[in-house]
């Protein structure tokens, strides 16, 4: 994750060499620990801590009669009732994000490329437009899709014209929904790929056609490969966020057929006593998450994600 | 472009073919200047993807809307004279800036010291570390927030601290740490560590070489670390609608508005925001560049 690094690079700057420092320039001290202690007090106060006290929540018993109550317990029926009433939640969840992760790859990749290799002095620039986006809040952004995808807009009128359409709507359905989320974790894709693919020494891709192969071989063999840490850094950072978002449904999405992110929103802040379903069902997420995460990370994975 | 201007079909065949250079038809020279550009034409097509909604948010702040804001139905200035005339919406930008300055601040000054120590130092527990600050980058931001909303409500809250203000900012300290850690330490990382050994060799004492030779070095790295922060803190709303309680923030602000219409005030404020932070990264980027060309020369 590294790759978020081009953020501040982005400037010639004389002082940055490629050379990582030896080992030996590692000093032992005590210092570091003074150094960690802050960052790491925080993040055991305000996430380890929390994670446990959901671990905890997500075992207790209601009340019964009263909702909103609950008492301390190991209750693992919170967990039975978070895999069987909502699998479909889940297996929407991971599809959609699924296929929103695919399609930013295949939208990130071009413009990443692009910027790495055919941009020149345009680069800077360029990145500044695949950030400045991020600026407009990203709900009036994912609500300005539902102006743009609405029954009466231009999108669905070109398509309908054309007969590409047969349900005749696209807001309020799964594809909005893929559309959204897509859209809104785009730069995740295109920075981590650009990152690796700027590291890339062009003249490695120009000796594949040199070698004869067309550009798709080349693309395959050469360019693909050496970005592989951008690729693998990129698909988690838009599948991860995209596997929990709620807005994109709440805002693009059905009324019926939403994903888990919008059980736990809805069971947290909208449904009385519906607390420790819905820590089991935020625990089981994040475990299903780590546990993509580090299989992919192992058939995929480099150094550099860490 | 030059090469795109359609010759007339038939002057390639009139050449004599004992010409020196071989003409390609028409056809056959739009292909290859599709080919050669077809990377940056994409690139285009994607960054214009890009900006769509934040044209529609510009087009539809003039939107002469009724009760809700979703289809045109005139132009008018009036909600760019009075942005704040909607309740609430004002407010909530004052708050979520706030949030957004001291989370930044908090998160940049711990995250760049944990940096530090996770390349220039070795110590055991390093591995622990790394997997502590990755770890929440891996945690949908949905997790994070259920698991603090029930700290903060059945826990916290026994010893005075309750949902507000203040729970966001912790809340935006924590999620914002692990980004300026990996965005600090891939600096660091990109440093010759021989310049910090040649200030140690002339007799810098370790702060000395630290605050004259390692922090100008690595404050690039810095600045994009805290703006990072600032963007992921500001934009944040999954998060901070668990842990808000009442308090509202510029994004809760517009959530909230977007079930009964979000008044185009609120276009107003987010397309005025992205003008600032365009106008803020490229005056940074202009000054970078001013100063590395000064360095060259």
């Amino acid at each position: 994750m590294s790759a978020l690094a081009p953020v501040s690079q982005v400037a010639g700057d004389p002082a940055v060499h490629p050379a990582p420092p030896a080992p030996e320039t590692q000093k032992r001290s005590w210092t570091a620990y003074l150094l960690l202690l802050p960052g790491v007090l925080w993040l055991g106060v305000f996430f380890i801590l929390p994670l446990v006290q959901l671990a905890s929540v997500s075992l207790q018993s209601r009340y019964p009669g009263f909702p909103g109550y609950y008492y301390r317990d190991v209750n693992f029926d919170n967990y039975v009732a978070a895999l069987t009433d909502y699998a479909p939640h889940f297996a929407r969840s991971f599809l959609y994000a699924g296929l929103a992760t695919f399609l930013a790859f295949v939208i990130a990749y071009p413009l990443a490329y692009a910027m790495a290799f055919k941009a020149g002095r345009w680069r800077n620039l360029m990145m500044i437009c695949v950030i400045a986006p991020f600026f407009t809040s990203f709900i009036l952004r994912t609500f300005a899709w539902s102006q743009i995808l609405a029954d009466e807009g231009w999108v669905v009128g070109v398509l309908s014209f054309l007969n590409l359409l047969p349900g005749g709507s696209i807001i309020n359905t799964p594809v909005a929904v893929v559309a959204g989320l897509t859209y809104n974790f785009l730069p995740f894709m295109v920075l981590p790929i650009y990152a690796s693919l700027e590291r890339a020494d062009p003249r490695v891709i120009e000796a594949g056609g040199d070698l004869y192969a067309n550009g798709f071989t080349t693309f395959r063999t050469v360019t693909l490969p050496m970005s592989m840490p951008g690729v693998l850094a990129g698909t988690l950072l838009t599948f991860i966020p995209a596997a929990g978002d709620f807005v994109n449904m709440e805002l693009l999405g059905p009324q019926r057929g939403k994903m888990v992110g919008n059980v736990i929103n809805d069971q947290f802040l909208a449904i009385p006593g519906g607390y420790p379903v819905a820590a089991a069902l935020s625990f089981t997420l994040m475990a299903a998450i780590l546990a993509m995460v580090f299989l992919y990370v192992r058939r995929f994975g480099t150094e550099e994600l860490v | 472009m030059a090469t795109m201007t359609p010759a007339s079909p038939s002057a390639p065949q009139s050449t004599p073919p004992s010409g020196p250079a071989y003409r390609p038809s028409t056809a056959k020279r739009a292909q290859l200047w599709l080919a050669k550009h077809f990377a940056m034409l994409s690139a285009i097509l994607v960054l214009l993807y890009l900006f769509l909604p934040v044209a529609y948010t510009f087009a539809f702040s003039f939107n002469d809307h009724g009760k809700t804001n979703i289809v045109w139905q005139g132009f008018t200035w009036e909600h760019w004279q009075d942005p704040c005339g909607v309740t609430g919406a004002c407010e909530s930008l004052v708050t979520s800036l706030q949030v957004g300055a001291i989370s930044t601040v908090v998160a940049t000054v711990l995250g760049t010291m944990m940096a530090l120590a996770m390349v220039r130092y070795r110590f055991r527990g390093k591995q622990a570390s790394n997997v502590l600050i990755f770890v929440p980058m891996a945690t949908p931001e949905i997790v994070m927030g259920a698991a603090l909303l029930t700290i903060f409500v059945q826990g916290f809250s026994n010893i005075g601290i309750n949902l507000g203000f203040g729970t966001i900012v912790f809340a935006h300290i924590m999620f914002c740490l692990s980004f300026v850690v990996v965005t600090v330490r891939a600096r660091i990382q990109s440093l010759d560590p021989r310049i910090e050994e040649a200030a140690q060799d002339l007799y810098a004492s370790p702060v000395q070489t630290f605050w004259k030779v390692t922090f100008p070095l690595i404050l690039p790295g810095i600045l994009g670390a805290a703006m990072l922060a600032f963007s992921l803190s500001f934009d944040d709303f999954i998060i901070t609608n668990f842990v808000s309680g009442n308090e509202n923030t510029f994004p809760k602000f517009v959530y909230v508005a977007s079930r009964r219409g979000i008044p185009a005030e609120a276009n107003v404020i987010g397309f005025s925001m992205f003008v600032i932070a365009v106008l803020l990264v490229v005056g940074a980027q202009v000054v970078s560049s001013m100063r590395a060309s000064k360095y060259k020369s």
